[in-house]
């Protein structure tokens, strides 16, 4: 049915996507510390040889009642629901960062608990709905 | 239905098909549009920017979809030999290129005021702009390469090896930690975006759809015309 041109042509092929899919998967293996936009609280708390003092970005929930703002700079804690870090900055936050919702601050780790941040993006989830409907979900909740 | 896209039968397509889809693919679109901008609600965090999506998640998805074709059709034609699979694909390409950078700006408009930064190199942005890079490589070794079969094999080649970044798009935001939020919509769970904006959003997509549905057959019979014609030529 397929001659045999056709036939080594196919063999040649799967071998070599199969090679490269291999060695894609590698090559992404060994990159992962720097594929990742962000670490979690856990993976820095799980990280051996943290670096200090060097510029990393770190994300997660921002904690529910832990914004503390003064004029010109704001405290809070970063959450995975697992482990905290502290993240003081100065300066403003974008407009949809707000308490229980996803955050990432780039910036230094001072230790393990605390970071410095220069900059504070607001991270959105996969979640849309109206107002209304959101209102109505955090009644139920209640 | 298949049988349609050989290339004797594209030759007789008529202006009335490519007139009909374009009368519908406007009325999908006036309606998806008003739906989208004035019917839908705003976001409950988002607010207004949400509409983004209208257009960024509909372009994204064909962007995707034109390069898996493209992939396919270029492991068949480098199998196979088929040529109309690859005239096929050359005319799907500006398509998807298009369309790769319309999510990508329209992204970037809505990471604004939404992440409060335009651009950042996540996963899933950087995986994004190497499809759009995938797609100029493509596009180019057709402009530049004036010899057919080498046009022909090393298009292909771009095709095939592109093929592997899209489960990379797709599960970027799975696999690694990425600014960029996980699909709302997924074969497996209940979407999580409500019916109010889904609605909106399919509604674009078959628009968008039949648009790149549209401008594919135009290219294509144009592309079967011109592979004639230089093969006519060629034979004298």
């Amino acid at each position: 049915m397929l001659s045999k041109k056709v036939k080594s042509r196919i063999l040649f092929l799967v071998l070599l996507l199969l090679l490269a899919t291999v060695v894609i998967f590698f090559i992404f293996k060994s990159l992962e510390e720097n594929i990742v936009y962000f670490f979690s609280p856990s993976e820095i708390y799980d990280k051996p040889n943290i670096s200090l003092n060097e510029k990393i970005r770190i994300g997660g929930l921002v904690k529910e009642d832990s914004i503390i703002k003064d004029q010109t700079s704001i405290k809070f804690i970063i959450t995975d629901l697992k482990k905290e870090i502290i993240v003081s900055y100065s300066g403003a936050v974008p407009n949809l960062f707000s308490e229980g919702k996803g955050v990432i601050a780039e910036g230094e780790l001072k230790d393990k608990k605390y970071f410095v941040a220069d900059e504070i993006l607001a991270k959105h989830d996969e979640n849309y709905m109206p107002p209304e409907v959101s209102k109505a979900l955090e009644k139920s909740n209640n | 239905m298949f049988k349609n896209f050989f290339p004797n039968k594209i030759l007789s397509l008529n202006n009335n098909l490519i007139s009909s889809l374009l009368t519908a693919m406007i009325l999908v679109i006036l309606v998806g549009l008003i739906y989208a901008l004035f019917i839908s609600p705003p976001d409950y965090i988002q607010g207004d920017s949400v509409r983004i999506m209208y257009v960024h998640v509909p372009a994204s998805f064909i962007a995707l979809g034109c390069f898996g074709f493209i992939g396919i059709a270029s492991i068949l034609n480098l199998i196979f030999k088929i040529k109309f699979m690859s005239l096929m694909a050359k005319s799907l390409a500006p398509v998807g290129c298009i369309f790769s950078l319309v999510s990508i700006v329209t992204g970037s408009l809505w990471g604004k005021p939404t992440w409060g930064i335009w651009w950042v190199w996540d996963a899933r942005l950087t995986s994004m702009v190497i499809l759009l890079l995938f797609y100029l490589a493509y596009i180019f070794t057709w402009k530049f390469v004036n010899n057919f079969e080498k046009a022909n094999k090393i298009s292909s080649v771009i095709g095939t090896i592109g093929l592997f970044n899209l489960p990379v798009i797709k599960y970027s935001v799975d696999w690694w930690n990425t600014l960029h939020q996980p699909s709302s919509i997924t074969l497996t769970s209940a979407p999580t975006i409500h019916y109010t904006m889904l609605i909106p959003l399919i509604i674009m997509l078959l628009g968008m759809i039949i648009y790149s549905l549209i401008i594919f057959l135009m290219r294509y019979k144009t592309e079967v015309m011109k592979f004639k014609l230089d093969r006519k030529k060629n034979n004298k």
